[in-house]
């Protein structure tokens, strides 16, 4: 039963690892603000989302494994807490940030726009 | 498992340090403040590793502490971005 959740645990920490890495490549090296909100932001939820999962698998094995203490419920309770803050404000930020971009005059960089360079 | 988490912890620092290069490079000031915010995303996720890695589970208390603190820092330094001061915005039209 340990190997399960460490097994399951090691993946969605693996899985969270490859989802963080390729947002940060994405806001680095997509060509345009827009594109890099989608980098930024849309990988910054599933990243965080796997991560915390994985995090939340360890600490249930413990709650499991230790009936008396409540502790380690505790700390799943917290894990969930901040996993569901940062699944609520992460896309708001995002769509605040794209609509003060608009309003401030920042256009996206369509197919037309000779003068953006594919990378 | 203690590879698992120290992997983590890698890839996150990975992450941070390409949300800094676009911060620090970002030629509109929007880009920084994505940067920015993905900087405080993951700042949470390694304190959470962090506290896991060394078995010290409080260390999610700041964890937490720096996901409520992340969304108004984001929120308020777009709105200094937008109109220049942190005031009631209404009340300022008024006075003008």
């Amino acid at each position: 039963m340990d190997l399960l959740f460490d097994f399951l645990s090691v993946i969605c920490l693996i899985g969270g690892c490859c989802f963080a890495l390729i947002g940060g490549i994405g806001i680095l090296r997509l060509p345009d603000f827009f594109s890099r909100l989608h980098g930024g932001g849309i990988t910054d939820t599933l990243g965080a989302g796997l991560i915390m999962l994985g995090l939340m698998l360890q600490s249930i094995k413990v709650g499991l494994t230790h009936e008396m203490s409540a502790s380690p419920w505790l700390v799943t309770v917290k894990l969930l807490m901040i996993l569901l803050f940062l699944f609520v404000t992460s896309p708001t930020g995002c769509h605040a940030l794209a609509r003060a971009a608009l309003s401030d005059g920042l256009e996206p960089a369509t197919v037309d726009d000779e003068e953006q360079p594919t990378p | 498992m203690s590879i698992a988490f120290a992997i983590t912890m890698a890839a996150i620092l990975a992450t941070m340090a390409l949300a800094l290069v676009r911060a620090s490079l970002g030629p509109t000031v929007f880009d920084r403040i994505l940067a920015l915010n993905m900087f405080g995303t993951k700042t949470v996720l390694l304190i959470s590793v962090i506290g896991f890695m060394t078995e010290r589970p409080d260390f999610l208390d700041l964890a937490l502490l720096y996901a409520l603190m992340n969304f108004i820092g984001i929120v308020a330094v777009m709105r200094f971005t937008k109109y220049g001061h942190f005031a009631d915005v209404d009340a300022q039209e008024g006075a003008r």
